[in-house]
């Protein structure tokens, strides 16, 4: 595996904070869909050598819980709240322009890699629906034209910055 | 009329000011109940939290102090404390701002938790979905523990334990406590059954572990600092201390609310506190406790009786918002998680899009859930989007009624009360789906 010196550390920091290193499979697999983008074959074998166990016992890990994923995906990871709050206050009105903007469906990526496009279930931030997250941030209060700006940028940058464009960068 | 809230959990958050930085904490007196509490003796804590009646915060309403009299302590091995922050019951969002914006609040409650249950090593579950607050808590976990707040010999008691931030990864069930524990063994989250797997005696890695809620934990701290008999007059009987309680959906001031329990009806709180509904329109219904709560109709009238066998006839509006209240009225009061619905609102599409949640979030594990959820799902989103037929109104019922009872977990209950409340009680309007012009979909779209 080749693995960011600072993913290596972090795993070697996280794995003696657990009385039993097999609870230490979530946040490797965590770190190493971080660091790759998404989690393959390889990575569930090492992660399953790392703390001793069979690869069946980190695939069934990996395909049980939604965010860890085993293809990459965009270069922004969207995820906007299906919910009922969220739908309430035109949740699903925010889906078509999404759509429109990104020319892909819910679930699907971009044509120009710029971002994946998923329904999350409730984020907790009810009272300030429809919200979605952008990565690792919380966008509240949602309205249609504040996010066919947002998607604007995030396609801009992406034809910028594409020297830096890793796929499924979810950092 | 202005109601004004009794914020203890929330007290400094939102203040001008107030940041969630240690030093700003301990200004404000942080940390002095663990510093109290190590000086008592465990058993007291434990008796304190009995005697306050304090019950949990995340959904079932159990006593924790009863919780925590279940502990195993004669078995010899280590005794763990987990906090649920989990938090991801439709329409819930108070853990959050505990976490972001008073994530000491929460550390102080847990380090009182652990030392009364003189745990060996006390974990946070955090959902996924919250990165920025399981940074939050990782940082004030590392500057409470070079303040000797938590970690080695705590404040010189000779008593030690850590925290561990352990995040999930999207999987609602996990906020199921022996979901929970098993994700946190590394597993798939499937609910253990109880008898025997009670966590108290049999949770994490086989042994006694307590699971408390967020907001439960924080309240442990306050049932310390003013102690178990004066924390017992706060709220109602039965029903003591403060709640929070999260409005969304369709009222004009959406937000979250601190009361003691029972200081207010349902009524004050949509429409007094959260400004009711939007101008021109009219409330349907509300969903009170978390989407898996039984939905209550706006024009219902709820007659039963209490526990204390008072005799109780009440519209919506005269709901008192507590536990017991609302379970006399077929409800319950759950995460705390209203949710309003004005006349925009079709009940199908309402429950289309619950069904749609819970039969993403079944575990798979029991047949009737995993396929029963599923089958409500499809039932409903085909009534939603123009197919719906006169059989399907009691074929969703029998589906309901076939899951409720019959699962390991309480999530078979979750996702069968949605669908049997809402279709017992808006029968109507989903029989009359089938006779509607299948090309036209009105009101919101929420499927």
């Amino acid at each position: 595996m080749n693995l960011r010196a600072e993913t290596m550390e972090h795993i070697d920091a996280t794995i003696p904070r657990y009385p039993h290193k097999r609870s230490a499979v979530m946040p490797l697999l965590h770190a190493v869909q971080r660091d790759q983008g998404y989690i393959s074959n390889e990575a569930i074998a090492w992660v399953a050598g790392k703390l001793g166990l069979e690869p069946v016992n980190v695939y069934e890990v990996v395909t049980f819980y939604p965010f860890f994923r085993q293809a990459p995906i965009g270069r922004r990871h969207i995820r906007l709240c299906r919910t009922l709050s969220c739908a309430l206050c035109g949740g699903f009105g925010i889906a078509e322009v999404l759509e429109e903007a990104f020319e892909c469906r819910m679930g699907e990526t971009a044509p120009d890699g710029s971002a994946t496009l998923e329904w999350a279930e409730c984020l907790a931030s009810c009272d300030k629906g429809p919200v979605l997250m952008l990565d690792d941030d919380l966008h509240e209060n949602l309205t249609e034209e504040g996010v066919r700006e947002l998607a604007r940028t995030i396609r801009a940058e992406n034809a910028e910055g594409s020297d830096s464009s890793m796929t499924g960068n979810n950092s | 009329m202005a109601i004004s809230e009794q914020r203890v959990i929330l007290k400094h958050v939102d203040e001008p000011g107030y940041d969630p930085g240690i030093e700003c904490y301990v200004r404000h007196g942080g940390y002095e109940t663990l510093r109290k509490a190590v000086g008592m003796q465990p058993e007291e804590i434990c008796r304190g939290v009995e005697v306050s009646e304090v019950r949990g915060r995340g959904g079932a309403g159990f006593p924790a102090g009863m919780k925590w009299k279940f502990l195993d302590r004669k078995s010899g091995k280590p005794i763990y404390l987990i906090c649920n922050a989990d938090e991801s019951e439709p329409g819930t969002f108070k853990d959050r701002q505990i976490m972001h914006k008073d994530p000491h609040q929460l550390i102080e409650g847990m380090m009182v938790s652990a030392f009364a249950i003189q745990a060996a090593l006390a974990f946070i579950y955090i959902r996924e979905e919250m990165p920025q607050a399981a940074r939050i808590l990782e940082a004030a976990i590392d500057e409470a523990r070079a303040r000797g707040f938590v970690g080695e010999d705590i404040l010189g008691s000779g008593y030690s334990c850590e925290i561990v931030v352990h995040r999930g990864a999207a999987a609602y069930i996990c906020g199921e406590e022996t979901g929970l524990i098993e994700s946190l063994e590394g597993k798939r989250a499937y609910p253990r059954i109880k008898p025997p797997y009670f966590p108290a005696a049999l949770g994490l890695y086989q042994c006694p572990t307590i699971v408390n809620n967020v907001e439960t934990l924080c309240h442990v701290k306050h049932v310390v600092a003013i102690g178990g008999e004066a924390f017992a007059r706060t709220g109602s009987p039965g029903n003591t201390g403060t709640r929070i309680w999260c409005v969304s959906g369709h009222v004009q001031r959406p937000g979250y609310y601190e009361f003691e329990c029972g200081a207010l009806t349902l009524g004050e709180m949509i429409h007094d506190v959260c400004g009711g509904v939007h101008p021109g329109r009219s409330l349907k219904a509300v969903i009170p406790g978390g989407s898996s709560a039984k939905i209550l109709r706006a024009d219902e009238r709820f007659t039963g009786k209490l526990k204390d066998g008072t005799e109780f006839d009440w519209g919506l509006n005269d709901i008192p918002l507590d536990f017991d209240s609302l379970m006399a009225c077929g409800s319950m009061s759950g995460s705390g998680g209203i949710i309003v619905m004005d006349d925009r609102v079709d009940m199908v599409e309402a429950l289309a899009n619950i069904n749609a949640f819970y039969s993403h979030e079944s575990c798979g594990q029991c047949t009737p859930c995993r396929e029963g959820s599923l089958w409500m799902k499809k039932i409903t989103k085909r009534m939603a989007e123009g197919g719906a037929r006169t059989e399907d109104t009691d074929l969703l019922l029998s589906i309901g009624d076939q899951i409720a009872g019959r699962t390991i977990c309480a999530f078979g209950e979750a996702c069968a009360w949605p669908t049997q409340s809402f279709v017992s009680k808006f029968r109507d309007e989903f029989l009359a789906k089938a006779s509607e012009d299948s090309g036209k979909r009105k009101g919101l779209r929420l499927v």
